[in-house]
């Protein structure tokens, strides 16, 4: 990829902008923005330490291992890594149909994460920048922020992603670190107690999370061109669909479309998907690139997630989310909504979705089912495909005779996002951080188009005392210019 | 919304990953007290929770405790091991996915409207954190150190006999 804001052509004329590390985004990254002579933003860069060490810290573990195992890959989105690891290990084991006890069971732990995490972002990481705008202080632009404002909505966040939180727990058999699905199906089912507990409230959280919407609705179209216009790019979208093209999280194939909305590829069988998708490696970021192959490195990205989900599928299955899934699509006029703070207006749909289908599974005999697991004949691979809260997530693996982990292979949901954040800072910086002095509020306008995506950088590591974040601008002779620290306790001051 | 019968009075809530190095730290302690009080039949009163790490919704688990303990790893506590007094607090760690336990505490008392019960933080001294290391030899150390200083109660005599405000206690 050789975007002329990525590449500049004289490097040497440029001052240097560093942001880092990034706040309300896990883990720890940093911006690069390089100015050239005339202030312009020529060149923008998201680093981020990635995940490395995944595949080296599952090789040589037993496959059966692997649904367990790789929860701790990230603190963040464990159940994500869970699931994608229980679907490519009930192919190693040659199930290649779950009961319906086992698949429904899982479905329903998915929706409580995708639920719990959806809610997380809204109403603690995003609703803020929505509510209060983007030039808000910042200690007053997070929950507290939220609560002081409007305290009944803040406890709704806490419920519906404490509940999400309690659909995990009783799938999965514990809060954290769950057994739950296995190679081959599930180790349980839901108790008749368990499916009434979860019952009880489920009505109110479908209300929570239509108000949630309809909120959205209400702010992003008080400043619809603002919001159609921030930070938005034109790409491809990929996602997971049914067979008839209806929105899916857990199980179906590949769709990609471009960014008028033609088809690139559709219902691919996902355990093909080193056919359609490529990786490339820059110098200047451990996160890979990934691309959809037929297209080439430089137009083949594409951004995955709630946008691309709604953008892509034919319909939702659920009244309530389909209604919502309309009204959203209309802003396109026709074509996909390209909207980067259309995420979060997809992500909601999507929560609401996740409410509805848990309270049709509640319903569902087959969750209380004994028939838990199948197996087959022995696989030498396999390849698990999710969509993750976040997009897209793809898990590979082969093994040996002995059922060890030989290769494992990674492509996780921000990862794929990589270019479009990288494409979306590009335009904010363009806009916004013209050759103007370091601000708060230029700052907050980066985050913002960044939070838009979720990324999850997590490394679950959380010492604390070691998340500042440093704002340096360096001219092209190394000398620094101008810096802001902002420090652990929410402090902001100009150190030079 | 927990699944629970009524809350122990106190609350021990360890957090870290247990495949990050010395982050086990928190995870660690919960299975040895765990085993602890299975084998003894002591910590009757005390619930368990531990996690990867802390958010909104860990403000519900603080409902009803007279008591709270938060565990967790840290690399710039003396060691072994530290023990303070946690007052709620606004911190910068609201806009992370992950939350400080003075953090949790001010949600508890924004959507309870009340003040939170009476917690601390013991922080155990750790020094490495990569992914798929081993815990390193001297916070095993101060693990057991930390263990002890729990489960012989001192933990609790400590914050009932000292001014708990200006606890800043070395182990």
């Amino acid at each position: 990829m050789t975007s002329a804001l990525e590449t500049a052509a004289n490097p040497q004329d440029m001052k240097r902008i560093v942001i880092e590390p990034l706040t309300r985004v896990e883990g720890h990254g940093k911006v690069t923005l390089l100015q050239g002579k005339n202030r312009n933003i020529r060149q923008a860069r998201l680093h981020i330490t990635e995940f490395r060490g995944f595949e080296k810290f599952i090789q040589g573990r037993p496959y059966w291992e692997l649904p367990v195992l790789v929860q701790r890959l990230c603190g963040i989105c464990p159940v994500s890594h869970h699931l994608a690891a229980a679907k490519a290990t009930d192919m190693i084991v040659g199930a290649r149909q779950l009961t319906p006890t086992a698949e429904k069971v899982r479905r329903l732990m998915h929706y409580g994460q995708t639920m719990q995490s959806h809610a997380l972002h809204f109403f603690h990481l995003c609703s803020p920048d929505l509510l209060f705008g983007y030039d808000d202080e910042v200690r007053h632009r997070n929950i507290v922020g939220v609560i002081e404002d409007s305290p009944e909505l803040a406890k709704q966040g806490v419920l519906l992603r404490k509940y999400g939180q309690e659909v995990i727990r009783v799938t999965a058999g514990k809060r954290i670190h769950g057994t739950g699905a296995i190679p081959g199906g599930v180790n349980k089912s839901l108790s008749k107690d368990e499916v009434h507990y979860l019952q009880d409230d489920i009505a109110q959280m479908i209300g929570w999370a239509q108000g949630a919407v309809d909120l959205l609705k209400k702010v992003f179209f008080e400043h619809f061109e603002y919001h159609l216009a921030f930070a938005s790019i034109e790409s491809s979208m990929m996602s997971l669909v049914q067979e008839d093209g209806a929105f899916e999280l857990y199980h179906g194939g590949l769709r990609a479309n471009d960014k008028a909305g033609n088809t690139i590829f559709d219902h691919v069988d996902y355990r093909k998907y080193n056919d359609y998708i490529r990786e490339s490696v820059k110098d200047w970021s451990y996160m890979k690139f990934p691309f959809i192959s037929s297209l080439g490195e430089e137009k083949g990205w594409y951004r995955v997630g709630p946008l691309a989900r709604v953008n892509n599928c034919d319909y939702f299955s659920t009244p309530l989310a389909e209604a919502e899934r309309k009204e959203f699509m209309a802003i396109g006029k026709g074509l996909p909504v390209q909207s980067t703070m259309g995420y979060h207006w997809a992500r909601l749909i999507e929560l609401l979705h996740c409410t509805e289908a848990i309270a049709e599974l509640l319903c569902d005999s087959d969750i209380v089912g004994n028939d838990l697991r199948t197996k087959g004949e022995m696989q030498s691979h396999g390849t698990g495909v999710i969509e993750a809260p976040r997009g897209t997530l793809f898990h590979h693996y082969e093994i040996d005779d002995q059922g060890i982990v030989e290769k494992a292979s990674l492509i996780v949901s921000t990862t794929n996002n990589n270019q479009a954040m990288n494409e979306s800072i590009r335009k904010v910086a363009n806009q916004y951080l013209d050759g103007h002095r370091l601000s708060e509020a230029l700052l907050n306008q980066v985050e913002v188009a960044i939070r838009a995506y979720d990324p999850c950088l997590s490394c679950a590591t959380h010492a604390i005392g070691k998340m500042p974040m440093e704002l340096n601008l360096v001219d092209n002779n190394g000398a620094l210019v101008d810096r802001l620290e902002k420090r652990v306790d929410g402090q902001i001051k100009r150190t030079l | 919304m927990d699944g629970r019968s009524s809350p122990a009075p106190f609350l021990i809530f360890t957090y870290g990953n247990p495949s990050r190095g010395d982050d086990a730290l928190g995870p660690f302690m919960f299975d040895m007290l765990e085993a602890y009080k299975q084998e003894t039949g002591q910590l009757d009163d005390v619930d368990l929770l531990t996690d990867f790490q802390l958010q909104i919704e860990h403000a519900i688990d603080l409902e009803h405790r007279q008591r709270i303990l938060f565990v967790d790893a840290g690399v710039t506590c003396r060691e072994p091991y530290e023990l303070q007094r946690l007052k709620a607090e606004r911190d910068d760690s609201f806009t992370t996915h992950a939350m400080s336990p003075a953090s949790v505490l001010s949600v508890y008392q924004q959507i309870n409207i009340a003040e939170a019960p009476p917690a601390y933080l013991l922080t155990i001294r750790a020094y490495e954190f990569g992914l798929g290391l081993a815990m390193s030899n001297k916070a095993n150390e101060n693990l057991q150190k930390a263990f002890d200083f729990i489960a012989d109660g001192s933990w609790l005599r400590q914050i009932e006999t000292d001014d708990v405000e200006q606890m800043n206690l070395k182990g």
